[in-house]
């Protein structure tokens, strides 16, 4: 089992907002042998298929048959998703904390610093890369759709394409975040950035106090998938 | 972004501009809440494909020019209360920004 | 009135609702349907965004994430000629009766 794969199986990745994005690895995606999708995890028979599930699958079923699109693309997809998942947004957080130069590179050459540490960006979209500090907290939304750094952080959770974040991200930034556990003082420049372009951003939340010794990767595990959007703090050590 | 020769730049670091208000028919990712609003270009960011264009099924060249902007949250919103110093970034394509004098 | 995808400010007080929904299969499909129709150059990610803001306003409120994803989709390939809306309608129904789905 490589890493990503123990780490996805891990008891720690459950933090508060880490992991909690309802994808699965597909390794195990079975269909029927008429085709009928099976859901995760296992069988599940009460699913409901609503009337646009119904056309989008008989839309992949017609661009099969009629040769527009080769019959395993789609699951050759699915299964290249699975290596977009939260730790490698939080593997580059940590080294950033740890090691300055890396974390300079990071910040200034962003997208082949991105590369070069072995995560491919996404088809025609640049990384930027925002540093949170005592003066300015960042904080990631779409206010027109969902645009987020998959690569990084894994397909965006329910609530980030959620009308309700997208209204309330751009005029309360701070009662978003405190429902997020996140408080902040009225000095702290709050910088709300609405990823309308080709452009998408990671944040580097804050490192907490009390891990001057830690090891990257010890230190990942405390870099949660909502820090990194900028909505909540990096998890304190000690904490579950 | 292209590795092109970058065209003469309208816009620079620290210029204060304001968006166009307009609302085009086609695709454009220029929100609401921003438009006719007042900024400060952050910076050029580079040349990127014309999306605008692009989602009506053209090939979204020639590139264009796009800035970074700031704007005051209590210029945003009428009734924003968190704090004075909030501010509030977008990326603007160069034909949505006008100069303030 | 800002178009019903622009949603940035519109008035709530609804808190964010953090719970996640398990995936079910189709929305996995459908999103790697996409990337596999951008890299066949059928559908960029610009048209797919004008075809959700084009979604009928009541509909786009309504549905969920992915249900606009399959709206979008159908336009362009409707659009481009690709399939036709019948064939959809009929192949729908066909999938629902193979599957035991009510019509």
């Amino acid at each position: 089992m490589d890493d990503q794969e123990s780490y996805l199986m891990s008891e720690d990745k459950d933090r508060d907002g880490f992991f909690d994005t309802g994808w699965r690895p597909s390794r195990d995606v079975h269909r029927d042998e008429d085709g009928r999708p099976h859901d995760h995890p296992g069988v599940r028979e009460d699913v409901v298929l609503g009337v646009r599930a119904s056309r989008a699958l008989a839309m992949h079923e017609l661009l099969v048959e009629k040769g527009v699109i080769g019959e395993g693309e789609v699951d050759e997809v699915i299964e290249a998703w699975s290596k977009r998942v939260p730790s490698n947004g939080a593997t580059l957080v940590a080294k950033a904390w740890s090691d300055p130069e890396f974390r300079t590179r990071l910040l200034e050459h962003p997208k082949e610093t991105v590369i070069e540490s072995g995560f491919v960006p996404e088809h025609g979209a640049d990384i930027i890369v925002l540093e949170n500090t005592p003066e300015v907290q960042h904080m990631v939304v779409c206010t027109l759709c969902s645009c987020y750094p998959t690569q990084l952080l894994g397909p965006p959770p329910d609530w980030y394409k959620s009308f309700s974040y997208r209204s309330r991200a751009v005029t309360e930034p701070r009662a978003v975040m405190s429902e997020f556990g996140l408080e902040l003082d009225e000095e702290t420049e709050v910088r709300v950035v609405d990823s309308n372009s080709e452009l998408r951003f990671l944040v580097i939340p804050r490192r907490p106090d009390g891990t001057d010794n830690w090891s990257e990767e010890q230190l990942a595990t405390l870099v949660n998938r909502n820090s990194m959007i900028g909505v909540a703090a990096a998890t304190e050590p000690g904490t579950d | 972004m292209s590795a092109a020769a970058v065209p003469k730049l309208e816009f620079s670091q620290g210029d204060r501009v304001h968006v166009k208000d307009m609302t085009p028919p086609n695709h454009h990712r220029t929100p609401w809440y921003i438009k006719g609003r007042r900024g400060v270009v952050l910076e050029f960011i580079g040349m990127y494909v014309n999306s605008e264009t692009r989602a009506h099924g053209d090939s979204g060249m020639p590139e264009l020019p796009m800035y970074r902007v700031e704007f005051e949250q209590t210029h945003l919103w009428f009734d924003y209360t968190e704090s004075p110093s909030d501010k509030l970034w977008i990326d603007l394509y160069e034909h949505w920004l006008e100069r303030d004098e | 009135m800002p178009a019903v995808h622009d949603r940035g400010g519109w008035p709530t007080d609804d808190p964010i609702d953090r719970e996640e929904h398990e995936w079910a299969d189709w929305e996995r499909q459908t999103q790697s349907l996409r990337t596999v129709l951008d890299s066949k150059g059928f559908m960029n990610v610009d048209e797919l965004r004008r075809g959700i803001e084009s979604i009928d306003p009541a509909e786009y409120e309504t549905s969920t994430y992915f249900e606009r994803w399959s709206a979008s989709i159908e336009t362009m390939l409707v659009e481009k000629g690709v399939l036709t809306p019948k064939e959809i309608d009929d192949r729908a129904k066909a999938l629902r009766d193979r599957w035991g789905y009510p019509s």
